[in-house]
């Protein structure tokens, strides 16, 4: 992939902790303190209660394959079709859009539920990008 | 809301649909308008409240040269029009206004003066989905798709049969941009776009608009046009990510809308006479019948894979081609409720025979919004 141009991310107030996170080799997830809840994406608050009492927490980086796309054209800037855009479902319950790398891109090989584990793919100072590859048995 | 306080007494699409590089998107809103006014046999200046969604109620309301005393700018995607039709029906059941032109518009394909669209790099969608590759709806709206057929046992074929089904509408209809007949091999063996999706199974990309004029139903008998009362509504959000969707399984805001709007009009299946389900993707029928109640999710693809949505069948769907095969210029709800209000009148190129009954459902971004319209031509 050349990822020159890939789109970046501008990480806001609430959110700088996950890509503080990424930057250091954790996935960081959110859990309300009132009622246990886990969530994703971030927010100082629980979208289930409303409480401001949440904590920040690394997830364990297990996941599996919840659904995609192979994507042929148009494609993306920075990508090179064909390409899978993934949404996994992270072992705390969250849902989240990625890559899947170390794996063809192809139906066979992309299977879902298959279990996954993230990986991070640094694109620049700021910012590095949390993706997924098959987990080794 | 109560039924049948108001109907629609002007629906009209712009003069052309297509390709129509000889106009910018706002003239294509004021086309559609003033062939709805010509419509219903009234002047701008009886119109005192507007809707519309992506251009402002105040630059619909400027160029047409319209004074309202209510203005809606709902801009929630495809079916911002129907959430238009709700709100216009409240707003005239309250005295709000008398009168509303709801216009919709888009260059979609020759791309004149059409804002254009982008995910800001800030917002949770630029963070956390844009840059994993999604580049337009192709790449979006089918992420669920391959979920949705493991849960129910749906296969490609099935999902193919919607495009087949609605080309057959679409041979009726001589406004439909594609009338060619198709097999399910010719949809299976299109070019790729985005896996599991082919060319055939994506809507079309064309210019257009729409417009319709609603009033209270008792006024409505005045007007030059059979009315098309307004039965019952509904509307919901749910997420700007696709991502983000409760579950892949349905669609939470179609859940909201379609039982919503089922409730309010008193009425049950059975008494449906005629679908409209927004059809950006060829998946989007099997959401909709699902979801809205009509049958199992199981059943959806056998049902219209055994042809009980085409001409002839049970269930009348998507009767002007859909997004596949008839139009969709971006935002494809306003012709989905023309192509109601023209079943309502008796006058619809492919007229489904003493439809009395007509539900309408559409969809907004990537399953982010939804809302329904039940038509009725009886009060």
């Amino acid at each position: 992939m050349a990822e020159a141009a890939r789109a970046r991310p501008i990480p806001t107030p609430e959110t700088q902790h996950f890509w503080d996170g990424t930057k250091a080799g954790e996935l960081r997830l959110q859990r309300c303190d009132a009622c246990d809840h886990v969530y994703f994406p971030p927010r100082p608050f629980c979208p289930a209660c409303a409480s401001r009492k949440v904590s920040v927490f690394p997830a364990s980086g297990k996941a599996t394959l919840y659904s995609y796309v192979i994507n042929h054209r148009p494609a993306a800037p920075g990508f090179t079709p064909p390409y899978a855009i993934a949404v996994v479902t992270l072992e705390e319950g969250p849902r989240m859009m990625t890559n899947i790398v170390d794996c063809p891109q192809t139906p066979e090989a992309l299977v879902l539920d298959m279990p996954l584990k993230v990986t991070f793919e640094k694109l620049d100072d700021a910012i590095t990008l949390p993706l997924f590859a098959p987990a080794k048995a | 809301m109560r039924r049948n306080q108001v109907a629609v007494v002007g629906a009209a699409e712009t003069t052309k649909l297509g390709v129509i590089p000889d106009m910018s998107q706002i003239q294509l809103h004021a086309d559609a308008a003033l062939n709805a006014i010509a419509d219903a046999g009234l002047k701008l200046s009886d119109i005192d409240g507007i809707a519309t969604a992506v251009e402002t109620p105040q630059q619909i309301a400027h160029y047409l040269g319209i004074t309202p005393t209510w203005a809606d700018g709902t801009s929630v995607g495809g079916c911002s029009f129907m959430l238009h039709v709700r709100h216009a029906a409240a707003a005239i059941e309250a005295g709000l206004c008398k009168t509303v032109l709801i216009t919709h518009a888009e260059s979609g394909k020759s791309m004149i003066g059409k804002p254009p669209r982008s995910i800001p790099a800030y917002s949770l969608q630029g963070q956390f989905e844009a840059p994993f590759g999604v580049y337009g709806p192709p790449s979006m709206f089918p992420i669920p798709v391959l979920r949705f057929m493991k849960t129910y046992g749906i296969t490609h074929e099935q999902i193919a049969s919607v495009a087949v089904a609605q080309r057959e509408w679409a041979a009726k209809n001589p406004r439909a941009m594609m009338k060619d007949p198709i097999t399910v091999a010719d949809v299976l063996n299109s070019r790729m776009i985005a896996y599991p999706f082919r060319l055939l199974q994506c809507c079309l990309v064309t210019d257009g608009g729409g417009a319709l004029i609603l009033t209270s139903a008792d006024r409505a008998k005045d007007f030059p046009q059979k009315p098309v009362y307004i039965l019952g509504t509904g509307e919901s959000v749910e997420t700007p990510m696709v991502s983000q969707m409760e579950t892949f399984n349905s669609s939470r805001a179609f859940k909201v809308a379609g039982p919503l709007a089922f409730k309010e009009a008193g009425i049950t299946h059975k008494d449906v006479d005629h679908l409209m389900i927004y059809d950006a993707f060829a998946h989007l029928p099997l959401y909709g019948l699902g979801d809205l109640g009509f049958m199992p999710y199981e059943e959806t693809g056998k049902f219209i894979a055994d042809g009980n949505t085409r001409p002839g069948g049970k269930l009348p769907l998507n009767t002007n081609g859909g997004g596949l095969s008839y139009m969709h210029s971006g935002m494809y709800g306003m012709y989905a409720l023309q192509e109601s209000v023209r079943q309502m009148r008796g006058i619809a190129p492919a007229q489904v025979k003493d439809a009395k009954i007509s539900v309408c459902h559409g969809v907004g971004g990537m399953f982010a919004a939804s809302g329904t319209i039940i038509f009725t031509n009886e009060k």
